[in-house]
């Protein structure tokens, strides 16, 4: 629904820069990946775009407007890595849902809001694959899988025009990596919003990404269409990423 | 299990049960006993001044010859009264304070910050009499200074906690959806740091009332004529020596309270710790007679193998493997599945209170449930290098310690073999960097230094326990790769445990998969790809994109999720989410057969025929269909 546009974004921590200049477009409606090792600044791109990240320079553009620098109710969401630290202990999943969606115009009748509210965010945890019957679930009571779907349906449920999803499948289980990867093409295919999928797993990112960026020691090293990235890569921060991909056919 | 839950399951501990009855006495003598015995606590008497115990005056009687004993009673509400205001008006305090930095701005945070840094220098009990020296001598004056006084410390705490809970990602999560300040303290920060609050004020109660008779006692707090504990043990101390009983029965009742009060928090404590349900019916059954696995000769072996805790967990059901000499064998497995315990059972490191039971379990022709491995022929490394590291010495110590307690070596002796072996697993100018503490490192560098202290002695076996998880995709194949070096060139054997069947696949010859504790399928490396005969691991398999994973295509998900470790299932366990399960699977559980030549699965229908012969030939187009049947 939105397109996303760094322009020479940067991102400092103390005297670390972390981010260094880097131009990104997202296209209105596409699945852009960006990958690279481990403190190459991916995350903290990622977190920037939300306003977590320390901005030193450069701009955001969510369809050619600039967008705030700090933490605030955006047109872009955040999906985190890790579902057993994004999601709050204390709050039943319902809540946490519900707390995602747009502020509600007052109602005279008492109750019908928060009934209103509650029912639309059964219908989120529907559309991940969640029983809305058990909203009322605190995430200790879930497992990993189940949690990165509330993660998502909660990001879903404040609308973004953009959704970056940071290495989301890395703390889960192998068998329900591939159940929330099928989920969220679903959706993007479904919602059509713009997404940023962040991930250290080049053959992830090839199966989900039309486009995708490499990112080496915070600076972008190769940026285009995923077949030609990845089949026939320009540079050798990707071609060293590729060769590391472990695969079951090889042998010592 | 919620708070509430553990709560009422604390209060029926013997402590849960004092505390609740000393609060219930407390309340019961506080509400009552001014009713009942104030009248006798406030007659006068001229003719019994000053009367030591007796019948009519069980605790005698004071100057006035008034009842001690009913003033003591009397005097507990008084002092539960200021006591819990002043406690009130401490936590109040440290609540509004504590969580202020989390709310406001960078700036005014930092302010309040200091200023209950500046606040917390100061003594505790100088803040107390300064303050009742400014508030004026009296019972309010003393509520105030004793609360005030307690501000400081509970904001430092809140400060503390809130800044954990603060920086968690669920906090990020909620201000990117833009929650509001006042929402994000009562639905997000206060019930997640509510249990150490209400544990602290408990605490602080007792403090309190410590603090508030020493203030009556030394005639800054309540005034005659009224009257509180602290102003009672005042008026009777001089007459300590005459009769004793009537100055220590008010220090009793300050001591008693106080101890309830301690009972109380001690309970609040409890409830915080999470506990475990009781154990569940399932007993495990007892193994069959000891056999070995393979032949002898084998490197390890172990033999139903299982590890259970007394909450009635079973991780490990009847494991049984071996391994040969220079052998490479990879134990994959989700979560939950036992493979890291089974790792820990061989190495003898499962935590306390689990419980290994084998048939066999031999290592090296020992008996490992008899003695510990010799010396340094087991090596073990972990997932967290720096967990295996001592952050406080340098490297090339902690490696040359090894040699120096298993051999006796000398000091310089051990050292340069330390750098030796660190240079054998590439840590570049490793004469220098052993005298380097790990954090200098970085993590593919610490992984390495782990795997050179496995090298210190003569390992005959290295068990990698998700060794690669903590690390960048090219660093894992530095360290995969200098695991089969290191293999070749001691001929040590391997047992690397992971998650990811293609690291596996990289690095083993054979590969062992593991599902709810048990083995399900045996295999040499070069079946994974199209010959695995088990439907999960051909799940397993079909569950990872690779690089030439069709895209247009769903990938391939296993439904259900696998059963706990404390589950029962008499069955196969996968059979609540394998597509060819069928009444015997969930009845029935199948034993770990061979399967043709060189494997070996737990299944009733596998999914290659056992002996693949020229007319039978193996079915890859199995591979797809199996795909799509999981998905459905």
């Amino acid at each position: 629904m939105s397109s996303l546009e760094l322009r020479q974004l940067r991102v400092r921590y103390g005297r670390f820069t972390a981010v260094d200049g880097v131009d990104l477009m997202v296209p209105d409606g596409g699945i852009t990946g960006l990958v690279g090792g481990s403190g190459c600044g991916k995350s903290s791109l990622g977190r920037a775009t939300v306003g977590l990240a320390p901005i030193t320079g450069g701009q955001i553009l969510v369809d050619g407007t600039p967008v705030a620098h700090r933490p605030r109710r955006g047109p872009v969401q955040l999906v985190f890595q890790s579902p057993y630290a994004s999601l709050d202990p204390r709050m039943s999943i319902g809540a946490a849902v519900a707390e995602a969606l747009p502020p509600s115009r007052w109602s005279p009748r008492p109750g019908a809001t928060a009934r209103a509210r509650a029912a639309e965010a059964a219908h989120y945890l529907e559309l991940v694959g969640l029983d809305p019957g058990r909203a009322s679930l605190t995430p200790g009571e879930l497992s990993g899988g189940q949690r990165q779907r509330v993660a998502l349906a909660r990001a879903l449920a404040a609308r973004p025009g953009v959704l970056v999803a940071d290495e989301i499948t890395s703390a889960l289980d192998v068998s329900v990596q591939g159940a929330v990867l099928n989920l969220l093409r679903r959706l993007q295919r479904e919602l059509r919003f713009s997404l940023l999928f962040i991930s250290h797993d080049l053959a992830v990112v090839r199966y989900l990404a039309d486009q995708v960026a490499v990112m080496d020691r915070g600076r972008l090293v190769e940026h285009g269409p995923a077949d030609r990235v990845l089949h026939a890569p320009g540079h050798a921060v990707t071609a060293s990423l590729l060769s590391c991909v472990p695969t079951l056919e090889e042998n010592p | 299990m919620s708070y509430a839950c553990r709560l009422r399951h604390a209060l029926r501990t013997p402590v849960g049960l004092t505390a609740l009855t000393g609060v219930l006495a407390l309340a019961l003598v506080a509400l009552l006993g001014p009713v009942v015995l104030g009248p006798a606590a406030e007659r006068v008497d001229t003719g019994a001044m000053l009367q030591g115990p007796g019948a009519a005056h069980p605790l005698g009687t004071d100057n006035l010859g008034r009842d001690i004993a009913a003033r003591v009673v009397v005097a507990t509400r008084l002092t539960l009264g200021l006591t819990l205001a002043a406690t009130t008006i401490g936590v109040l305090g440290g609540l509004l304070l504590g969580v202020a930095p989390a709310v406001l701005g960078r700036r005014a945070g930092r302010g309040v910050t200091a200023f209950v840094g500046v606040l917390i220098s100061f003594p505790g009990l100088l803040f107390v009499l300064f303050l009742a020296t400014v508030f004026g001598v009296g019972a309010t004056g003393a509520v105030l200074a004793v609360g005030l006084a307690m501000v400081p410390p509970g904001a430092r705490l809140v400060q503390n906690l809130t800044a954990s809970v603060a920086g968690s990602e669920y906090v990020a999560a909620a201000r990117i959806l833009g929650v509001g300040r006042l929402r994000m303290v009562t639905r997000h920060l206060l019930p997640n740091i509510a249990e150490p609050c209400l544990l602290f004020a408990a605490q602080a109660a007792a403090g309190t009332l410590v603090a508030f008779s020493g203030l009556s006692f030394l005639g800054l707090g309540v005034q005659a004529p009224s009257y509180d504990w602290g102003r009672l043990l005042g008026d009777q101390l001089d007459r300590l020596y005459l009769n004793p009983v009537a100055a220590l029965a008010p220090g009793a009742a300050v001591v008693l309270t106080g101890v309830v009060f301690a009972l109380v928090g001690e309970v609040f404590a409890q409830a915080g710790r999470p506990v475990r349900p009781p154990a569940g019916g399932a007993v495990a059954a007892p193994g069959p007679a000891p056999r070995p696995a393979r032949p002898d000769g084998a490197l390890l072996q172990v033999h139903d193998l299982r590890v259970t805790f007394p909450d009635g967990r079973r991780p490990v059901r009847g494991v049984s493997l071996s391994i040969g000499e220079g052998e490479a064998i990879g134990l994959v497995g989700e979560s939950g599945s036992g493979k890291s315990l089974t790792a820990q059972a061989v190495a003898g490191l499962v935590p306390s209170p689990g419980l290994v039971e084998a048939g066999t379990l031999r290592f090296e022709g020992r008996d490992l449930l008899a003695e510990r491995p010799r010396g340094t022929a087991l090596a073990m490394v972990f997932q967290d290098p720096m967990a295996s590291l001592n952050p406080a010495l340098s490297v090339g110590r902690q490696l040359s310690e090894v040699v120096e307690v298993h051999e006796r070596a000398a000091r310089s002796a051990a050292w340069a073999r330390a750098v030796d072996r660190l240079r054998a697993v590439r840590i570049p100018d490793a004469a220098r960097r052993a005298r380097q503490r790990p954090h200098s490192y970085s993590g593919g560098m610490r992984q390495r230094a782990v795997i050179g202290m496995g090298l210190m002695g003569t390992p005959r076996l290295i068990i990698a326990d998700e060794p690669t998880t903590a690390l960048d995709v090219t660093v894992q194949r530095q360290v995969l790769d200098l695991l089969g070096e290191v293999r070749r060139e001691s001929g040590a054997a391997l047992l690397l445990i992971s998650h990811d069947l293609a690291i596996v696949a990289g690095v083993c010859d054979r590969v062992l998969v593991m599902y709810a504790g048990r083995i399900v399928e045996d295999l040499p490396v070069a079946n994974l790809a199209g010959r695995a005969a088990h439907p999960y691991t051909r799940a397993l398999i079909g569950a990872v994109p690779t690089l030439t994973t069709d895209r247009d295509r769903e990938l391939a998900t296993i439904p259900g999720r696998p059963p706990e470790p404390a589950d029962a299932h008499p069955g196969c366990p996968f059979a609540a989410r394998c597509a060819h399960a069928d009444d015997r699977c969930r009845t029935d559980a199948p034993e770990l057969v061979p399967h043709g030549t060189a494997a070996r699965v737990a299944c009733w229908h596998p999914l290659t025929p056992a002996a693949p012969g020229p007319g039978n030939p193996i079915p890859e187009v199995r591979d797809a269909s199996t795909a799509q049947e999981a998905t459905a």
